[in-house]
């Protein structure tokens, strides 16, 4: 364990230095190269998911840096979904970039060193790296909401969202030196065997605890450090937007979970009343605060929180079955996330950005295949089977239905109820109401991602059991023996 | 000749198939719409000729699932593909199969736009359809269940009347709000019994003080499905708006996937809880019975009057379902499938008029005899099958529900039976002001009898109500050997349990197959038709 072990840590090493090369290349060519860095990124992460999926993980979890950095099934699960989302946002963004003004080459590169900030929390084995994972995520991704910066919506996004970001991170950090100071260690595997002993925990450590559990709810966007996420979600450009809801989502509760299962695995019944607290109002609100919105991304947003909500529905059953529900969860709600963004992202009337919901108004007729796409994503989110969605509520709920949490479940079925209603209102605008006015033709790298999209959505019934099956495998490695 | 391997899974999925063709066609409007309707008549008139396979491929004396089917879907989860029928299941498969050729001639001139969109949303339905009544895995099961809401909504959202919007999403929050509690009790019993095969869960002994809880919580799906009073309200207003194609099947079969589910999952799982909880079902099927009749009379909407009377209609079938006796719940059946095709065929009556004169008013009507015969006599003909008219498919549902519930209870018996009375009551009046009376409108004149397209719907409809009227024997003979092993199972489940309870089911067994074959004689005047000895006797060795 005193050793290096460089090699489990290949990708990311891999990946801090074709950033760098590729910042001098755009450093020489200028924003011309957007494109060209964008594509050589997406072959970046691409290179890297091959290199993670070679290393051997099988019999024991690869740790590096002397225990810094730990590489075991649950973390390459979670890193091939998180850079697939993230080389799907910028594919995505390409053409918007180019039509808005934004089309900057530090754009991909914010995006991938953003992606390597999470790699690093998905792997961090410490509250040390932990924190310099999000960090160096969460300083790209400020970046990136206002990359427009001579837009006022996109600053203003890019400010709170530093503003709280910073408050949350404080938190977490106060919350780490709390533990810190209180059990005299950073590291996981340190926390999870001095809590393993019969004693009770002392009060310093679940304030400590408490802390640490604020700052990492602040991340996914769980209420009720959810206020940042309708506005920025509404004034970062889109496809940032795309990108803020879907990979980062998935680093910060892949982390959320490591920290809580293989750290705090002997607090599981205090941290599950956080947990259960945190997803029952997420749940609730994500369902009852959509229902008034006009704008298509805030309702995303709101969405988010909702899907945030069921996704730790798995997490506060604390077993590996309610891991691996909540891995599940996120690996359909990612492709369902993407797509619905390139629904909105295909929202031009004469070359400007729509983003009311009322403008998707008759696309039924205007654009069939569009309306079809995004009826079918929203069906899905929804809950409704036989689209994929429904599988992803199916898990979590049963790993809680499993631990005997039938109030989590009941109340989590009812608010799918809630939300089916708002998804399925911009269904009725799409199809039941007349047209206003028709929408520009669709981008043919958008087309790309809707067709994906729509694959999972509908065909993913069929490869349930792959999916579940990694899924199981990852959620083992956090529950040895 | 039947042994075609995979036989349910065709005809589930090959509706999919057609939808898939359907999505693929291109051209000119009009040519896309002609080629989309013929598609999905050639479809779903394949499906039916398949059932039909199904039909006399069916083994009248074997109680068990047939044609059954397993393939691996989940098994990292236990989950798998099962698929199979038996006399309980069969009989819904063959009313979707023939329900949905009708309905797709019955929209063959109604629907003008987006056709290819609406013979789609047909399609995917009828897979759904009768993959619910097919699926012996749970998760199947709720798949195809809930997956019928997305074709309906949109059926009755696009395609439907003024107030369309507002229908479709009640009739989508109502169910979809029932079926995710439901979603929960199957969980539960998934993590109980470690599995979702529906064979083995009917074996699997849950606690009885869980089963009150799971019993509710089916009983919050399907009792909106069925729809019961005072969740029944969905109903009337889906029934208006949508288009008639979307009545018929919303009347015909997805009311019965309400009681199919109480049928094969309330009572043989949940035995104990059936039992104690069949009081709760008499009184709302009593008020559903008693309260809708009298509403369907003040109706002055065609379909609003007929949606009622479906509410009534199926308040007979849960009561009967829980009379928990053999008599009630092949009566229930019968009354299940007698309906199916009456009050479909009676939203197509109105489905009829409305196309010629674009009103569902009953006063915009009147003297229709004189210038339809033919249409009078066909909407005779399902009248009379409605009110229960002796000879008619829904005099033997109803005679049979009522000799089960009265055995269970005659005060139950009592209150059910006037619902006949006001059935008679609103189904004559309707008749009466619709096609009686004088010809006096000048538009109401001017209305052609029925074309030959519409012949070719009603006449397999009358021809059908009539055979379950004549010769129920055809349709009991199926059911019947199931139906007795579920009295059977259920009887030894709760059996020496509840001795004081309103089923009485100690001393009912020996005396039924007495009581049965005088009553069930009375209707037909050919031969002893419903209860064949031979199924009854295991019944007694039993005892």
């Amino acid at each position: 364990m005193t050793e290096l072990n460089l090699h489990a840590a290949l990708p990311e090493i891999w990946i801090a230095l074709a950033a760098m090369a590729l910042l001098l290349l755009g450093a020489f060519t200028g924003d011309r190269a957007m494109r060209l860095i964008g594509l050589l990124s997406m072959l970046v992460m691409a290179v890297a998911i091959v290199a993670m999926l070679g290393i051997d993980v099988s019999a024991a979890p690869q740790l590096a840096f002397n225990g810094h950095f730990i590489v075991d099934r649950f973390a390459i699960f979670a890193k091939v979904l998180t850079l697939i989302a993230a080389a799907a946002s910028i594919w995505m963004s390409f053409s918007y970039a180019e039509r808005e003004g934004m089309a900057r080459f530090e754009l991909p590169l914010l995006m991938l060193l953003a992606s390597l900030g999470m790699m690093l929390m998905i792997s961090a084995n410490d509250l040390i790296s932990l924190y310099v994972g999000l960090e160096l995520q969460s300083l790209a991704l400020y970046v990136t909401a206002a990359i427009r910066r001579d837009t006022v919506k996109s600053t203003e996004a890019g400010l709170k969202y530093f503003v709280l970001g910073a408050l949350s991170s404080g938190m977490l950090l106060y919350g780490a030196s709390m533990i810190y100071g209180f059990m005299g260690t950073v590291s996981f595997a340190g926390l999870s065997t001095a809590l393993s002993g019969a004693t009770p925990p002392s009060l310093g450590l679940i304030v400590g605890l408490v802390f640490l559990c604020a700052g990492l709810a602040f991340k996914i966007s769980a209420v009720p450090f959810h206020m940042w996420t309708p506005d920025v979600y509404e004034g970062a450009p889109t496809p940032i937007t795309a990108f803020f809801s879907a990979a980062p989502k998935v680093a910060a509760i892949a982390l959320f979970t490591r920290v809580l299962v293989d750290a705090f695995g002997g607090l599981t019944p205090q941290w599950q009343q956080i947990v259960f607290a945190i997803s029952v109002a997420s749940m609730l609100l994500g369902a009852f605060a959509a229902i008034g919105q006009r704008n298509i991304k805030r309702l995303m947003a709101y969405s988010s929180i909702g899907n945030i909500g069921y996704a730790l529905v798995g997490l506060a059953a604390g077993t590996a079955q309610g891991v691996s529900g909540l891995l599940f969860y996120m690996a359909v709600y990612v492709p369902m996330t993407l797509g619905s963004f390139a629904v909105i992202l295909a929202m031009r009337q004469k070359g400007q950005m729509v983003e009311e919901i009322a403008d998707l108004s008759g696309l039924a007729k205007s654009q069939p295949w569009l309306a079809h796409i995004f009826a079918a994503i929203l069906f899905s989110m929804a809950g409704i089977p036989p689209l994929v969605g429904f599988f992803g509520k199916w898990m979590v709920f049963a790993a809680a239905v499993d631990q005997g949490l039938y109030v989590l479940a009941v109340i989590g079925v009812v608010a799918s109820v809630v939300s089916a209603y708002y998804y399925v209102r911009v269904i009725k605008v799409m199809y039941f109401d007349e047209a206003t006015g028709s929408f520009d033709r669709v981008d043919g790298s958008l087309k790309l991602v809707l067709a994906g999209s729509l694959a999972v959505v509908v065909v993913g019934i069929l490869f349930i059991n792959p999916i579940q099956s990694s899924a199981i495998a990852a959620a083992a490695s956090l529950f040895p023996g | 000749m039947t042994n075609i391997p995979h036989l349910l899974t065709i005809i589930t999925f090959l509706p999919l198939v057609g939808a898939i063709f359907i999505a693929g066609i291109r051209g000119e409007e009009a040519h896309v719409a002609r080629n989309g309707r013929w598609v999905a008549l050639w479809t779903s008139g394949a499906v039916f000729l398949l059932s039909l396979l199904l039909w006399f491929g069916f083994d009248r004396s074997n109680p068990g699932f047939q044609f059954e089917e397993h393939a691996e879907w989940i098994p990292a989860l236990n989950i798998a593909y099962h698929m199979g029928v038996d006399g309980i299941s069969m009989p819904f498969v063959m009313l979707s199969t023939l329900l949905t050729p009708i309905c797709v001639l019955a929209s063959w001139e109604a629907i003008e736009t987006r056709v290819k969109e609406y013979m789609i949303a047909f399609l995917v339905l009828e897979t759904f359809m009768v993959g619910t009544f097919c699926a012996l895995d749970f998760v199947a099961f709720y798949v195809f269940f809930e997956g019928v809401l997305i074709p309906m909504f949109i059926i009755i959202g696009v395609w439907g009347g003024p107030r369309r919007v507002y229908s479709a999403f009640k009739f989508f929050l109502f169910t979809l709000l029932g079926s995710v509690l439901m979603l929960v009790a199957i969980l539960t019993m998934y993590d109980e019994a470690g599995t979702t095969d529906i064979p083995t869960l009917m074996t699997t002994q849950f606690d009885p003080q869980l089963q009150i809880w799971l019993w509710l919580a089916f009983f919050a799906s399907f009792a909106v499905k069925v729809p019961m009073w005072p969740v029944h309200t969905w109903l009337p207003d889906a029934h208006v708006e949508a288009p008639t194609a979307g009545s018929v099947i919303l009347a015909g079969v997805l009311l019965k996937m309400g009681g199919y589910g109480f049928l094969r999952f309330s009572i043989p799982m949940l035995p104990e809880a059936s039992t104690t909880l069949a009081p709760l079902v008499f009184g709302l099927s009593i008020v559903a019975v008693i309260y809708t009749s009298l509403v369907a009379l003040a109706q002055t909407d065609m379909k609003k009057l007929i949606a009622y009377s479906s509410v009534a209609h199926m308040g007979f079938v849960t009561a009967g379902t829980f009379a928990l006796n053999r008599q009630g719940i092949e009566g229930a059946m019968i009354q299940m499938l007698s309906h199916g095709i009456v009050s479909g065929a009676l939203f197509l009556c109105v489905g009829v008029v409305y196309d010629r004169l674009h009103s569902r008013e009953i006063a915009r009507y009147g003297g229709l005899v004189n210038n339809m015969p033919r249409y009078a006599f066909a909407f005779m003909i399902f009248t009379m099958a409605s009110v229960g008219l002796p000879g008619t498919s829904g005099f033997i549902g109803e005679f049979l529900v009522m000799v089960g519930v009265f055995q269970s209870s005659t005060w139950v018996g009592l209150f059910i039976t006037t619902g006949i009375i006001l059935g008679a009551a609103y189904m004559l009046w309707l008749y009466r002001r619709v096609v009686f009376g004088k010809l006096e409108k000048d538009d109401v004149k001017a209305m052609l009898d029925l074309s030959p397209r519409e012949v070719a719907i009603f006449v397999p409809l009358i021809l059908i109500v009539l055979w379950m009227g004549i010769y129920p024997s055809s349709f009991t003979s199926i059911t019947g050997p199931t139906i007795e092993r579920l009295i059977t199972n259920y009887e030894v489940a709760v059996g020496p349990a509840v001795p004081g309870s309103l089923i009485a089911p100690a001393e009912a067994s020996p005396t039924e197959p007495a009581t049965t074959e005088p009553v069930t004689t009375e209707p037909v005047t050919t031969e002893p038709a419903i209860t064949e000895p031979a199924p009854a006797a295991p019944a007694e060795e039993q005892q």
